[in-house]
């Protein structure tokens, strides 16, 4: 990462602390209601970025990260309901489940490649719904009815609406679990991960513990998305199976496909963007009738489909990765023929 | 012992649409390479094609074979359209614009047709049909019309050149080329066969799941299943395990009905279908990737 990506990040990040003090002044424009909304693009985010690290980081196609959500979801649903667990304390907890689900599913994993896994995950996404109705689970889980939660409430008294709260929680846990995912990445865990992701023999016979570091990165990949299950859960403060079908898991991919596979801010950028399509569904469904003269709603799923296709085609490395190259080549062609002319110079004192 | 005869007839009657999907899958598979995970939302489109058709006044049987030829149509289409520039992408662009067919398809149905779940008629006749007590008309219908629709895709595989052809270039393309035959056509014949065989398959489900732009996703995972367990290279394998599987499923349910009978605990039932897939998938992935009639490949590093 260069110097002035680093400056913008934490530029970027500033703001995120100091707009939703700007309540008092401008109301309408930081209202309770898009404070939540940039809460649920932030747990989006988080999801996006779990997948990017199994997916973008170390190669392993998942289809059926909505499981991971799912139960991370009702592991935290679940302990608040049933224990009375504060709940801050149930995202560790969420953690460690939805770690020990992971890794124990990239076992098998670890005998699949390519589509083959892509088909195993995709299986498990289809079945997720029907897990969680299971009828031994019932006591547990609620069932088809689902749990029903209360909001996190605003601690130490502190002047802020519950919304507001919840956007710091969120954001706070956001950046540590970014910050943990940078640093793991550019560690010696992190490249051998990507070693095994570019060319996998190669890294084994460099004496990296392929299948080991594969698993556990399911598992840690599993862990951050199940987080953001957890932090889900308790702020739409309520949890239900049949929301968690394939459909979900499509949303993770279509957040890292646009994002930009295998960059971490993308991943953010990634999950902004599916809750901004998502939420903006039936604006963009009255502006095809009404301006395209479109005869039937446009669903939020169509553009997703639509935006998956093109950008394969268009920009494999995703809106971020895009962007990245685009400016990248304006500065190179932008540079003045002095420079030009003294990089030449140099190039060819050193030859 | 009625009770389970009736099981294993319900069984074999799902088992055809599996077979059905699962071959869909496999002519794909063997040609391409590509696991189309949309195949399931394309059978569901052609049936919404197909009540379409019937509720404009055409009868079932023409409203049947207009909307195969339409699958098919759209079947060639769609590679030639959007696979085609794919074919040397990585795994995952593919396995990302399968989805994203997948989500375009679903979507665009419930757009059209609404979400509503909508009944389907069956076309067979309700009396003097069947075998009373063990399988009822439609189901025996459905075995029935499967059964000739596998039977003519055989016939066009073995006995014409084109269907040679197809296998040619499925087998080895840049032979197959050499002597002249049209891979690229051949491919995109492939897909729009399997569109059509799907189509079958979605519109004679659809009086037993009715009809609905989610109707065919457990569908499709058994049909994976299938696929799976007969070798997903292998076409006569995956009939056959779509067959099994589909056998498979209902004495699980079955047995899981007899145990909560017999004992008071319920372990497995109707609920858990999707899961048993999911367990067979990941089962035979690990254990027997080839599945049971499929060849082991040897891939050279």
């Amino acid at each position: 990462m260069t110097a002035s990506t680093k400056k913008w990040l934490w530029l970027v990040l500033a703001l995120a602390f100091l707009v939703p003090l700007l309540r008092p002044v401008l109301p309408d424009l930081v209202s309770d209601y898009r404070l939540f909304l940039v809460s649920t693009m932030m747990i989006a985010g988080i999801a996006v970025l779990g997948l990017n690290l199994l997916t973008g980081f170390n190669g392993q196609i998942s289809l059926g990260h909505g499981a991971f959500y799912a139960v991370g979801a009702y592991t935290a649903a679940v302990l608040m309901d049933h224990l009375d667990m504060p709940y801050w304390l149930t995202l560790p907890c969420a953690a460690i489940v939805c770690f020990i689900v992971g890794y124990l599913f990239g076992l098998p994993a670890l005998k699949l490649e390519g589509h083959y896994l892509a088909l195993a995950t995709f299986a498990l996404a289809l079945a997720v719904p029907q897990i969680l109705k299971y009828k031994w689970l019932e006591g547990l889980t609620g069932g088809v009815q689902g749990i029903v939660l209360n909001k996190p409430e605003v601690p130490f008294g502190l002047p802020l609406t519950e919304d507001q709260w919840l956007y710091y929680y969120i954001l706070i846990v956001m950046v540590l679990l970014y910050w943990a995912a940078a640093n793991m990445l550019n560690s010696r865990s992190g490249r051998a991960m990507m070693a095994i992701r570019d060319y996998t023999i190669a890294a084994g016979t460099m004496g990296i513990d392929t299948s080991l570091y594969k698993t556990v990165t399911f598992g840690i990949s599993a862990a951050y998305t199940g987080i953001a299950g957890a932090l889900s859960a308790s702020a739409i403060a309520f949890v239900a199976p049949d929301s968690f079908n394939i459909f979900l898991s499509i949303k993770f991919l279509i957040g890292l496909v646009v994002g930009g596979i295998g960059s971490l801010v993308g991943s953010v950028v990634g999950g902004i963007f599916y809750v901004l399509v998502d939420n903006s569904a039936q604006a963009l469904s009255t502006f095809a009738k009404n301006d395209l003269g479109l005869q039937f709603d446009l669903s939020a799923y169509t553009v997703f489909g639509i935006l998956l296709i093109v950008l394969m085609y268009l920009m494999p490395m995703g809106i971020v990765g895009g962007v990245y190259y685009l400016v990248q080549g304006l500065r190179s062609s932008m540079r003045s023929p002095e420079a030009k002319a003294q990089a030449a110079r140099k190039q060819h004192a050193t030859r | 012992m009625e009770q389970f005869l009736q099981q294993v007839a319900s069984g074999l009657a799902n088992g055809a649409i599996y077979a059905c999907v699962a071959l869909a899958l496999v002519m794909i598979y063997v040609s391409t390479d590509h696991i189309n995970f949309a195949q399931g939302e394309m059978a569901m489109f052609s049936t919404y094609i197909s009540w379409q058709l019937m509720s404009w006044g055409i009868s079932f049987w023409i409203a049947f074979i207009l909307a195969v030829v339409l699958s098919f149509i759209l079947g060639v289409v769609i590679e030639r359209v959007i696979l085609r520039p794919l074919h040397n992408a990585p795994v995952l662009s593919i396995v990302v614009v399968f989805i994203g067919l997948l989500a375009i398809f679903n979507s665009v149905a419930g757009a059209i047709w609404s979400y509503l779940i909508k009944e389907y008629p069956s076309p067979f006749p309700k009396s003097s049909f069947g075998i009373a007590g063990v399988i009822g008309p439609h189901q025996l219908g459905v075995v029935l019309v499967t059964l000739i629709v596998l039977g003519l895709l055989f016939a066009f595989f073995r006995y014409t050149p084109l269907g040679l052809a197809m296998r040619a270039a499925a087998q080895n393309p840049q032979m197959a080329r050499l002597v002249g035959v049209r891979v690229d056509w051949m491919l995109a014949l492939g897909w729009g066969l399997a569109a059509a065989v799907g189509a079958v398959a979605g519109i004679m489900v659809a009086h037993i799941v009715y009809l609905d732009p989610n109707m065919m996703a457990g569908i499709l995972l058994y049909a994976f299943a299938g696929a799976l367990v007969g070798g997903i290279g292998n076409p006569g394998g995956a009939v056959l395990g779509g067959f099994i599987v589909g056998v498979l499923e209902n004495m699980v349910a079955f047995a899981g009905n007899q145990i909560e009978k017999t004992t008071g605990i319920y372990i497995i039932g109707n609920g858990e279908k999707l899961t048993v897939a999911l367990i067979i998938v990941i089962f035979v992935l690990t254990v027997r990737p080839a599945g049971i009639f499929g060849r082991v490949v040897v891939k050279r590093v």
